[in-house]
């Protein structure tokens, strides 16, 4: 079920210089949330900007939904600038496609950037019912982001910066590469840059690993209805789109091009 | 209060519909809002065969508006027929089907078998910019738009709307068109041609290059369109163009519109064609006026 709510903002935190924590009271959304869904987030009730925000939800805690966002444009400039106590116009929970786990597996999630966000309700749930090997990846030091939270939710947990100015130098994915060919892992789930998704992709099918991405895509609507988010199906010959708004944002990796 | 209208033969309930592209079929808006009060729905596009459509980025954020290249995916008028139109029946609004193709055959084609239907009527889509064949490319001009209407008339019964595109330098001659080829009446503006470029990587935004305007970015363009048609044709016209709430609706009707289409507002706010039809309804009580009806085209010009 999908509701259109006021919400109200009732913790606001700043991770970062441009990385904000929203925390907003919705019973409903938070009932209906399935790991890996996102919010619709209008930002003001003018015109401009038009379209609403997609939002990924990173947490939920009771009647609690959190959200991470990067202050990227005009939209997200002004959610900034909310404060606490104000209402907060969302449509949500969004998706079909989410994050599906099977107890008793040995999972990896890897996450790069501002792409972990979604990862985190995944991993939260996962713990004490599957192995969780957690692999995040940042540029430098400086965009390291809620390592301690991600570190409980873990049993193996590998922190990366491209330029080893903190913790382990190089990419996530070649730890996860390792796991994987010592045969560690039964299920992977990935958010993150592109490449990173690539790269996590023909992974899992060069070794057969199953494997859930996370995409985003430019958004119209949200709901399914405008098809502007789409996203390029392997249907051999055939050209054929699925929409991340719709049928994601969780996708089965062998299925998609990206 | 009054607020029936007859669209093209087509009697709604009040002046409100959702256009063609801004509402699926319908399914995604009713977890939001009682379709029972709608004056009518426009399907998404719909062709003979499914259309995968155009590669991503489809869309994108423009000041007070948005542009989509999507190229008419659907999954095809039979994929509708058995699927969508007997669930869109069991509400009590108007159902009418906008129909793409892209040669006069395939609308001729298509209009045969939308008139087998249990419809309302046709929207004839001569207007969709994003794609290679058909559509904008025999919307612009008075013959092109005389010639498929002419030929789709021919086997078609229902009420017929032709949908324009603004991307002409005189909107009333496609208009005309229409008319002469025996429309019911017409509907305007789809999306106006647009770019974006996105200055980093120097490349337009949408992979299409090109896509279509929308929101209310267009709005002012739209009324201007509507009020030169209303005053070149006789046929009734459904008015879109950036509406987002019941004083447009107003103003559209003042230009000329016997309905409206409510598009990109749908993405904003999903409750946004419901609220207008009250607000619309307050306007009449602000201004005593008993029958909607009475306001159409009563723009009195300087």
């Amino acid at each position: 079920m999908q509701v259109h709510a006021k919400c109200k903002l009732v913790k606001k935190e700043k991770l970062k210089e441009d990385i904000y924590k929203f925390s907003v009271e919705s019973k409903e959304i938070a009932e209906n949330a399935k790991m890996g869904q996102f919010l619709e987030i209008r930002v003001s009730d003018r015109i401009e900007p038009l379209l609403r925000r997609p939002i990924s939800i990173h947490n939920i805690n009771g009647d609690i939904v959190e959200f991470i966002f990067q202050v990227k444009g005009k939209g997200t400039e002004i959610l900034a600038k909310k404060n606490e106590g104000e209402e907060i116009d969302i449509l949500g929970p969004l998706g079909k496609g989410t994050f599906e786990i099977e107890e008793g597996k040995n999972i990896a999630i890897i996450g790069g950037g501002i792409g972990i966000f979604p990862l985190y309700e995944l991993a939260k749930n996962a713990k004490g019912k599957c192995n969780v090997n957690m692999y995040l990846g940042f540029r430098n030091k400086d965009f390291v982001v809620l390592e301690k939270e991600f570190k409980e939710v873990s049993v193996k947990f590998v922190l990366t910066t491209d330029d080893g100015s903190y913790a382990e130098k190089g990419f996530a994915i070649n730890f996860l590469k390792q796991d994987i060919e010592a045969k560690r892992i039964d299920k992977i789930y990935a958010c993150g840059p592109l490449p990173m998704l690539k790269a996590v992709q023909s992974l899992a099918k060069e070794n057969n690993v199953p494997c859930q991405i996370s995409l985003e895509e430019r958004m119209g609507c949200g709901i399914g209805v405008c098809l502007g988010c789409a996203v390029k199906i392997n249907a051999g010959e055939e050209t054929e789109y699925k929409h991340v708004c719709k049928d994601g944002p969780v996708f089965d990796a062998n299925m998609v091009e990206i | 209060m009054n607020t029936e209208v007859n669209l093209a033969g087509i009697k709604m309930k009040n002046p409100v519909t959702v256009a063609s592209g801004t509402f699926g079929y319908g399914r995604e808006f009713s977890e939001y809002i009682d379709l029972n009060k709608l004056g009518g729905i426009i399907t998404k596009g719909t062709s003979l065969k499914p259309r995968p459509g155009n590669k991503p980025p489809r869309v994108c954020e423009t000041t007070a508006g948005m542009l989509n290249a999507i190229g008419l995916q659907n999954p095809g008028v039979e994929y509708f027929m058995e699927n969508d139109l007997p669930w869109l029946r069991k509400f009590d609004t108007k159902v009418i089907v906008n129909a793409c193709g892209s040669s006069i055959e395939e609308y001729v084609e298509l209009a045969k078998v939308l008139n087998t239907l249990d419809i309302d009527g046709v929207e004839l889509n001569l207007s969709c910019p994003n794609v290679k064949a058909g559509c904008m490319a025999f919307g612009t001009s008075y013959e092109g738009v005389k010639e498929v209407t002419s030929q789709v008339r021919k086997v078609l019964d229902k009420p017929l709307i032709v949908k324009l595109t603004p991307n002409v330098t005189d909107i009333t001659l496609p208009a005309k068109g229409a008319e002469d080829a025996g429309a019911d009446g017409v509907s305007l503006i789809n999306t106006l041609l647009g770019m974006s470029i996105d200055i980093e990587k120097q490349r337009p935004v949408l992979a299409n290059n090109m896509g279509g305007l929308s929101g209310p970015a267009v709005k002012p363009v739209a009324v201007r369109m509507v009020y030169q048609v209303s005053k070149a044709v006789n046929i009734p016209i459904l008015g879109l163009g950036g509406i987002v709430n019941g004083k447009d609706v107003v103003e559209f009707m003042l230009a000329g519109a016997t309905a409206i289409s409510i598009g990109t507002g749908n993405f904003i706010e999903p409750e946004v064609s419901i609220k207008a039809i009250g607000e619309v309804e307050d306007y009449m009580k602000r201004h005593n006026i008993t029958d909607i009806n009475e306001i159409v085209g009563k723009v009195q010009m300087n």
